[in-house]
């Protein structure tokens, strides 16, 4: 996990300054930019911690060594299921799916299975679903939610075709 | 605070107590893990929002609305898509990104295919997934995603506008 140092903070301190100087050259927009910062922390501070609890809960509750092994190239139905819900249920960002995605592998999931994973991971995260309802409204949501799952889909099984039964061996044997 | 918080709130608040009431350790690290998450995504999170607070201001609604408004067409699209595609920007910024641009004049679609684009499609990610699955499925997803995600676009808009 990444520390807090003050380098972390580096873009907030360049840019607070650029607003003090703002206000001082034109005080006008120096404070409608203040206002906005002030409301968007509002609505954030508002809807954020919840989010943050159901990530936390998921990631005590939901070991990841358990699920992997019921994801196999003989795991059907099962193992796309599980595939889907391992990637909706995480949190954090896509690069962080890859290592995750090395061990699914070399535990013996297969690769269409990995892809589904993948794609679940970069587009149907539950909280963030959650989230993005608050912010942007159950239709635009939901709607997109909808297209995701099936791109997700779409997007595994074209790739698992697009890739010859070589370039796959490469693959999952690099990580043997 | 609208319906849907309120309802999230419940949801999660019953979810905790059930939690707590199964394994207090457990959910006492499932909090500081929920902390620590917080802490660290809170620097880039209020740089982007001050940086919000610079585009709403200086960049005029009429800018917005032309580049990436609902009429911009096709340039909107490539527009969204492209930043979408490039930027690593974590969905709870995008979000409310995405919320204050729309109030500003952009499009349901252009930010639909922006939000999708940012999700799928990780250029600068490209090099480390190349690392794991190789160029040519890299290429594939990416390239793959990134089409979807102006159907992704044009159904939300169709969805959104009933």
């Amino acid at each position: 996990m990444k520390k807090l140092s003050w380098k972390s903070f580096r873009g907030l301190y360049i840019i607070g300054i650029i607003s003090v100087l703002v206000y001082f050259w034109l005080p006008q927009e120096g404070l409608r930019i203040y206002r906005v910062v002030f409301d968007n922390i509002l609505f954030m501070l508002g809807i954020i911690p919840p989010v943050f609890i159901l990530v936390g809960l998921f990631d005590v509750w939901i070991p990841r060594e358990k699920v992997t092994r019921h994801l196999g190239d003989r795991s059907g139905l099962k193992g796309t299921g599980i595939s889907i819900a391992l990637g909706a249920l995480a949190a954090g960002p896509l690069y962080a799916a890859f290592p995750i995605a090395e061990v699914m592998l070399r535990k013996g999931t297969s690769l269409r299975n990995i892809f589904i994973f993948i794609g679940a991971w970069s587009t149907m995260k539950i909280p963030m679903l959650l989230f993005e309802i608050q912010s942007l409204g159950p239709r635009f949501a939901i709607s997109r939610y909808a297209m995701s799952f099936l791109g997700v889909f779409l997007i595994a099984f074209f790739l698992d075709k697009l890739l010859v039964d070589d370039e796959k061996k490469n693959i999952i044997e690099k990580f043997q | 605070m609208d319906l849907s918080t309120v309802i999230f709130y419940i949801i999660v608040l019953i979810l905790l107590g059930i939690s707590f009431f199964k394994d207090r350790k457990k959910t006492i690290e499932a909090l500081l893990k929920a902390w620590k998450s917080f802490i660290v995504l809170l620097p880039p999170f209020l740089t982007i929002i001050f940086l919000l607070g610079f585009m709403v201001v200086f960049i005029p609604e009429k800018t917005i609305a032309l580049y990436i408004g609902e009429k911009s067409g096709f340039l909107g699209f490539l527009i969204s898509s492209i930043v979408g595609a490039i930027t690593l920007i974590p969905g709870f910024v995008a979000f409310p990104m995405a919320k204050m641009l729309l109030e500003n004049g952009a499009g349901i679609a252009q930010m639909a295919v922006f939000i999708s684009t940012l999700m799928m499609v990780g250029i600068i990610t490209a090099p480390l997934e190349a690392s794991f699955f190789g160029w040519k499925a890299t290429m594939g997803r990416n390239l793959m995603a990134y089409f979807f995600s102006f159907v992704v676009g044009y159904v939300v808009w169709m969805v959104v506008r009933i």
